[in-house]
């Protein structure tokens, strides 16, 4: 699974995207969430605050408990700033 | 039509041409987002546009389908620029023709609003000594909130 972080995500942890090959007990937003946040101290200050956390499943936003397997794109993004 | 650039581009030029290739165009109505010269009170050196390509081209093209649904529109143009910018430089331009001048108007504000809370990009400021992404605005939120998408 490719997963991407923008903005101050992406500068907490450190890195803009990753490869992860993901176990069968991470099916949702949800869950790949909590286990993001087992890597290290970075990802875990990153989704500290859930209310200023918006995630995309191959580019379309969804809900925290979208189901996930492994060919799909995640993005984890604060939210939007455009115009 | 989108396009996502890190080029500049010309308001008049864009307006000509859109005139151009439409016909019986009565009305057009543009927005034009600029970098402003302060953040937070502090002098702004730049600001960078971080944006998710392919995201970007797809959310911005379901939300122009969705100002067609509502509005008469004859043709629309979002140019919507990403990288690092400078006070005074255009960030983003929004242009929509219709034969009457409601559809024109309420479609543009339509978009920049959309734009403003759903476009997929992030802006970095810098200014002298530190830098800060910059916060989603609640007003923002509301504003957008009142066009029911």
């Amino acid at each position: 699974m490719k997963v991407l972080y923008f903005s101050w995500i992406k500068d907490n942890i450190g890195k803009n995207e990753e490869d992860l090959s993901l176990n069968d007990n991470i099916k949702t937003i949800s869950d790949l969430i909590n286990y993001l946040i087992t890597i290290n101290e970075n990802y875990k200050k990153a989704f500290s605050d859930m209310s200023i956390i918006r995630f995309s499943k191959n580019m379309n936003l969804v809900n925290i408990d979208e189901m996930i397997d492994n060919d799909d794109e995640i993005a984890f993004f604060p939210p939007m700033t455009g115009g | 039509m989108i396009k996502v650039q890190t080029e500049n581009f010309s308001l008049e030029k864009e307006t000509k041409n859109l005139i151009h290739k439409n016909n019986n165009v009565g009305a057009v109505s543009s927005f034009i987002g600029i970098v402003r010269d302060k953040a937070k009170e502090k002098d702004l050196i730049s600001m960078t546009l971080e944006h998710y390509p392919g995201m970007t081209q797809t959310m911005l093209k379901k939300i122009e389908k969705q100002a067609y649904l509502r509005w008469k529109l004859l043709d629309s143009l979002i140019i919507h620029r990403y990288g690092e910018l400078f006070p005074g430089d255009n960030i983003v331009l929004v242009i929509t023709l219709s034969k009457h001048r409601k559809d024109a108007i309420n479609a543009c504000h339509f978009l920049i609003d959309w734009l403003k809370t759903k476009g997929p990009f992030w802006k970095y400021e810098k200014t002298k000594n530190s830098g800060h992404w910059v916060e989603a605005l609640e007003s923002d939120n509301l504003e957008e909130k009142k066009w029911d998408i």
